[in-house]
């Protein structure tokens, strides 16, 4: 068995399962948020069960549209609050304690490797990065989880991504899940688990792995994950966690990719597809109107580290807008006591509460017609940020950075260092 | 169970930003939504699809978010079924628990035309264009997903299962 049907083999019970197989397994862990937080909960009140099957492992964030854009929105967050009140739900992060979602729930704590997850979000899959299964699902599924603590899966095949060798200056997590994606293409791992491995992912953070694991979903993955080591542990404050979940090193995969990163130049995904992928130096010179730094994907400490490392004592470019977002409350005031936000609010970018605002078309930053973003976000689809006629490049916070200095796509290799 | 609609014909990757844009994602009145289904990709689907009909896209239908409103507009825009060379996961899933039946059928989108007539017999696991009188086969849906389907969608089928008229899947 690979890592992912070992985790369902467990959480439904069952000796062994094999990639095809339908099983019901138990959640460890539910999660959801302000936007699809309402059709969940008049789903769940439709089933007709009183209580959820266990308040202690739910978790709800208040992310998307925060604080409330519109009266719409404001009534939506009302049923929310009202719901987690009525349910006891322990863990509820509302406007100003928590931030976006996935951050929230791994810098918390909430999950741990071999832990079975599923949320109302796609990006659920970021969990990997501490070495949980940890899946999309829409609002029925979830509250049919809230319901009776378990969902049916189809167990998923392998795909092996092998990376070996030391980043570049300049060049991280981001252009390396973009290089994969780039080859796997949009649906190359549809209905698979992504499973990063290589001496690379070994040395990256959990902040560099939570990227990874955030896109597999791109590249149509039902789940990304990197086994468990010692970063882990340390990341989780855990002495050790169940060797079983490594199994003895048979796994086997439906494909294997190899990536030597120390060869990786900066990459970009090109509007309107997020598998159009070219090293940056092929898009240099791309006039952008708006720079987006944040998202689930990229508002951790260390992406701000580095856009900030870039920008530092520069402007940005007179025709660029620059949004700044943290991932979490956390990250902000972490941010906050190394001195990146007075950095990006001097070179003149504005930094704004922990939001998934313009990653979706939101608010916060939503695009005009015939305008380019550069955005480290993790969706350059049409329409994604407003406009349907605007253009979307995805790439790291660095060229994010690079980019919001020169008005144009950069490359940051070329910056300092 | 046996569906019937004319062909509304779609490409490749079409995602759920385009099958629903995420600023009306607010919206809770289903038949709302429906009216903007597809509506940057296709003005005025929500208007054909009302007559009941079928969508046909090639790879990868509905990859991106979780939103289940996505699938919810296109069956209270009137989209009987969609069937495409394959699907995205989440879509897929959102898809059979909202009782809007997802086919996966291998030689589908070069098979049909915008405008053809087309039934589905989604036990027998067959596709036929009535137009050209061709045959597809699909692989045969598990049969807890059709249990689901012929109740509406989960939640119908979930609470009869908590009443114990259905078993719990235990592993097929």
């Amino acid at each position: 068995m690979n890592i992912f049907e070992r985790i369902l083999a467990r959480a439904s019970g069952l000796r062994e399962v094999a990639a095809g197989d339908y099983v019901t397994a138990k959640v460890d862990l539910a999660m959801f948020h302000d936007l699809t937080g309402p059709l969940t909960i008049n789903a769940f009140k439709e089933i007709g069960v009183e209580k959820v099957w266990d308040p202690e492992k739910i978790v709800v964030v208040f992310d998307h549209l925060v604080p409330a854009n519109t009266m719409e929105t404001a009534e939506l967050h009302k049923q929310v609050r009202s719901f987690v009140k009525q349910q006891d739900i322990k863990h509820f992060y509302d406007v100003g304690r928590g931030g976006i979602c996935h951050q929230v729930v791994v810098e918390n704590g909430h999950v741990k490797p071999g832990d079975l997850v599923v949320g109302a979000d796609s990006h659920t899959c970021t969990y990997g990065a501490v070495g949980a299964f940890a899946t999309g699902v829409g609002s029925t599924d979830m509250a049919a989880a809230l319901a009776t603590g378990e969902l049916w899966f189809k167990v998923p095949a392998a795909i092996k991504v092998e990376a070996k060798g030391a980043f570049k200056k300049y060049v991280s997590a981001k252009d390396l899940i973009l290089k994969v994606i780039g080859e796997l293409t949009a649906d190359g791992a549809s209905y698979k688990g992504l499973e990063f491995r290589g001496d690379a992912v070994q040395r990256m953070s959990v902040d560099g792995r939570m990227t990874l694991c955030n896109m597999a979903v791109e590249a149509g993955a039902k789940a990304g994950l990197v086994p468990p080591d010692e970063v882990t542990a340390k990341y989780l404050g855990l002495t050790g966690f169940d060797p079983r979940l490594l199994g003895d090193g048979d796994d086997s995969y439906e494909r294997v990719l190899h990536v030597d990163v120390g060869e990786l130049q900066p990459q970009v995904a090109v509007p309107p597809r997020v598998d159009d992928v070219k090293p940056v130096s092929e898009a240099k010179g791309v006039p952008v109107d708006q720079v987006f730094i944040g998202s689930c994907t990229n508002g951790r400490i260390e992406d701000l580290r580095v856009a900030a490392e870039i920008m530092r004592g520069g402007k940005v470019h007179k025709d660029v807008r620059v949004i700044v977002i943290p991932a979490s409350n956390k990250v902000f005031l972490q941010a906050l006591n190394e001195g990146l936000i007075k950095t990006f609010t001097e070179a003149g970018a504005v930094v704004a509460n922990p939001n998934c605002g313009p990653c979706l078309g939101g608010h916060m930053g939503l695009l005009a017609s015939g305008e380019t973003c550069l955005s480290t976000s993790n969706r350059n689809f049409i329409g994604r940020m407003g406009s349907s006629k605007a253009r979307i490049y995805l790439a790291s916070p660095a060229t994010a950075a690079a980019t919001a200095l020169e008005g144009q796509i950069a490359d940051p290799t070329e910056f300092g260092g | 169970m046996i569906l019937e609609g004319e062909c509304v014909k779609l490409g490749n990757d079409v995602d759920t930003d385009v099958i629903l844009p995420g600023r009306y994602l607010t919206i809770t009145d289903f038949h709302e939504l429906g009216r903007h289904a597809l509506e940057g990709l296709m003005p005025g689907f929500s208007e054909v699809a009302g007559r009941g009909v079928v969508v046909v896209a090639g790879l990868n239908f509905g990859c991106g978010s979780s939103r289940e409103h996505a699938a919810l507009a296109l069956k209270h825009a009137g989209v009987r079924a969609a069937v495409a060379e394959s699907f995205a996961r989440i879509f897929y899933r959102n898809a059979f628990n909202v009782g809007l039946p997802a086919v996966e059928c291998e030689g589908i989108h070069g098979a049909v035309e915008s405008g053809d007539r087309l039934t589905i017999d989604l036990h027998r696991g067959l596709v036929k264009n009535q137009r050209t009188s061709m045959e597809l086969r699909f692989n045969p849906i598990p049969s807890f997903m059709l249990a689901m389907l012929e109740e509406g969608g989960l939640i119908p089928y979930l609470k009869r299962r908590l009443a114990g008229e259905h078993p719990r899947p235990e592993r097929s």
